[in-house]
């Protein structure tokens, strides 16, 4: 129940005035600018705009700024933004096999084409604060080595040749939009992933994982792992023709998952699928499981009801700003539908001595 | 004389290296080399979005990825031609010069500027992607067996 | 392409478009009164109210039906630049517009499901003047309105579908008036 109350605006005012002074802290300390949040906070930026749905460097930094760090409030300054743009159309689907690599792996082969491509790691990193950071410091120029710039073929197509992996159909279907249609089960696949892609990263890795130790197992590899630039190239309708508008940084990973046959399909390998706005891997592998995972049916599984089986369940509690939503607005005022069930315990309290009464007296 | 399909290719090129370009790049150059053309908006600069679509396993059915913010605006010179800019961000000032470079294009000063303007430019580009190549290509693995188990 | 047929676009958007969506919404919410709508100036035979609605309400997301001579290049062209909206057959427009003989039949266009009765579809009829006639009722009007109209039966008939059912708005020259499916004609 909901009643209108009026009340608390110079607090609600003062507590605004408040927060401003706090999120930026002790003047003695340099002011953050929104190009060192970009430039130095730049994975929290690529989370910022994954799970905000669009990309724009300048304007998740703005956001992690103004959130004091919060990077759920971060992305819901985003979203809330983002439904203010007028859409001026959709792009041809980008091309991930022309990707310019500033990373490529591959944990199902050593040697494969194009070869296996570090970039900018965490991997073999020892973990141990560098205490170096906490001063300045220059950093050296990382070492370049001579190269032509050159397409890297897709892992998945190799196994392909072989018939060993199930192939991804080529299709052309309009796909659907959970940002202009409400979510509906049953979700197609094309809508799983545009909700994946946006999911919390911390729910995504958390069913992922619950994969990896049983709960839908599905032995994944990840066949490939690739971050780097794509061009994004949109019909303009008034030209008739289409141009290149920008360039996205992305995150793709392709799972091989061993797949003993079913019904309807030979034993061979399949695939899951994670894309990201961004250098997000850890987001990107998530994604990639939990989408196998939700496959079940169209490959002719069993259901073991593992949670990341049940698209209902993953879908509809992946989106961290429908889930803080929900969830911080019961710290609201809710006294009328409070005083409610006060008057109902109370009752109830009243009933249950009056029995105890009336028993004691037969 | 070239035929549509060629000018149609040419200014798909011109116009998706313009919308790459660094922040205020284009303006430095074009000023460089020309003065500014009266012109009027036919659209004056817009901030929207675009959604970015990929597809499923990089090859099987489409799925919306997320979007991303785009500047478009339109004018025409004063001899008529039309230039039009779509370009990544929310940048006004690069919107207008994109499709001031676009119309010129059109107009006898097109030689002058693809020298001056869309030469550097693609240079630039191409000095930024192999810049980044080589640091990756600098983190390429090379393997060699130490063992081998059998025999 | 063509200059011309990318001008006549509101000049100030955010203005133009928020004093055309008032006059639409004014025109919606009491059924039959003619308002005026300007600031577009489409190419013929597009009328400056029909156009004015369609740079109002209709974007990339909102597929539209030409009926009959509206189904033109000049047409085409300036709605591509200034809305984006995709130019669609009857059965897939949430919005369509041409004279009413060149509209129908109406049982072609979408008129929403119990679960989303907002899913169908609003016809833009251009007229050649709009003035009194037909007798109106319901909601938004306080007695009665009046409203001329091309006829009267089929009106009663999509009325009849409510809550799922067509809404209507009619145009001539600079003026529109609407009539939502939940108006009762008589």
């Amino acid at each position: 129940m909901y009643v209108a109350v009026k009340g608390g605006e110079r607090a609600i005012e003062n507590a605004h005035a408040w927060l401003a002074e706090e999120r930026r802290g002790d003047k003695d300390v340099a002011e953050l600018s929104v190009a060192q949040i970009r430039e130095q906070l730049s994975l929290a930026v690529n989370r910022v705009m994954a799970e905000g749905s669009l990309y724009d460097p300048d304007l998740a930094a703005l956001a992690i700024k103004q959130s004091r760090g919060d990077l759920i409030e971060a992305i819901f300054l985003i979203r809330a933004y983002r439904t203010t743009l007028p859409r001026f159309g959709a792009s041809k689907p980008v091309e991930t096999a022309a990707m310019a690599c500033d990373r490529r792996i591959s944990a199902t082969f050593k040697d494969l084409p194009g070869g296996q491509i570090l970039g900018p790691t965490f991997d073999y990193t020892h973990r141990l604060l560098d205490f170096k950071l906490a001063a300045d410091g220059d950093v050296p120029e990382a070492p370049e080595r001579a190269t032509e710039p050159a397409e890297v073929p897709h892992v998945a197509d190799f196994l392909n040749q072989e018939g060993l992996i199930e192939e991804a159909l080529f299709d052309d279907t309009e796909p659907p939009d959970l940002t202009r249609e409400p979510l509906e089960m049953p979700a197609a696949r094309a809508l799983r992933l545009q909700a994946l892609t946006r999911s919390d990263e911390g729910f995504t890795l958390g069913l992922a994982y619950s994969t990896q130790r049983g709960y839908a197992r599905n032995h994944a590899f990840v066949g490939e792992l690739r971050i780097g630039s794509v061009p994004v190239e949109m019909d303009i309708p008034e030209l008739g023709f289409s141009v290149e508008v920008g360039e996205v940084i992305l995150t793709e990973c392709e799972t091989v998952n061993q797949f003993t046959g079913s019904k309807t399909e030979p034993p061979q390998f399949t695939r899951g699928y994670g894309l990201v706005f961004g250098q997000t891997e850890r987001k990107a592998i998530s994604m990639a499981l939990v989408d196998r995972a939700l496959r079940w049916e169209e490959l002719g599984e069993d259901n073991v009801g593992a949670p990341a089986q049940d698209a209902e369940f993953v879908l509809y509690h992946a989106d961290n700003i429908q889930a803080t939503g929900f969830l911080e607005h019961i710290k609201l005022p809710h006294y009328v539908d409070f005083q409610s069930e006060l008057e109902l315990v109370r009752k109830l309290r009243r009933e249950a001595g009056a029995a105890a009464v009336q028993e004691a007296a037969e | 004389m070239k035929d549509a399909v060629e000018e149609q290719t040419d200014r798909k090129a011109w116009m998706s290296l313009l919308a790459k370009a660094p922040e205020g790049r284009i303006s430095e150059l074009l000023d460089a080399t020309v003065s500014r053309p009266k012109f009027t908006w036919l659209r004056p600069p817009e901030i929207g979005s675009t959604m970015v679509r990929a597809r499923a396993g990089a090859a099987g059915a489409p799925f919306n990825l997320g979007e991303m913010t785009i500047t478009r605006c339109a004018l025409t010179l004063e001899g008529g031609a039309v230039g039009h800019a779509y370009i990544q961000g929310r940048r006004k000032t690069d919107a207008e010069a994109a499709a001031l470079a676009d119309a010129l294009m059109q107009t006898s000063v097109a030689p002058q500027l693809q020298r001056d303007v869309l030469t550097p430019l693609s240079e630039e580009l191409r000095a930024r992607k192999s810049a980044r190549a080589a640091k990756a290509a600098a983190t390429k693995v090379d393997f060699f067996t130490m063992v081998r188990g059998d025999d | 392409m063509d200059a011309q047929t990318l001008t006549g676009g509101f000049a100030e958007p955010a203005i133009h478009a928020a004093h055309a969506f008032r006059s639409v919404m004014e025109a919606m919410a009491r059924p039959g009164k003619i308002h005026e709508i300007d600031g577009a100036e489409p190419p013929a035979p597009l009328s400056k109210a029909g156009g004015a609605v369609l740079l109002t309400v209709c974007d990339r997301d909102t597929p539209i039906y030409l009926a009959g001579a509206l189904e033109c290049d000049a047409v085409r062209a300036w709605l591509a630049f200034h809305t984006g909206a995709p130019i669609v057959g009857p059965s897939h427009a949430m919005f369509a517009i041409g004279t009413w003989e060149a509209l129908g039949p109406l049982s072609a266009y979408p008129v929403g499901t119990a679960d989303y009765p907002d899913r169908s579809a609003t016809l833009i009829v251009e007229r050649e003047e709009l003035g009194e006639g037909a007798k109106l009722t319901g909601p938004g009007i306080k007695e009665v309105a009046s409203l001329n109209l091309p006829e009267i039966a089929v009106f009663q008939d999509n009325h009849a579908l409510f809550p799922l059912g067509l809404d209507f708005i009619f145009t001539s020259g600079s003026q529109l008036a609407a009539l939502p499916r939940s108006t009762e004609v008589s």
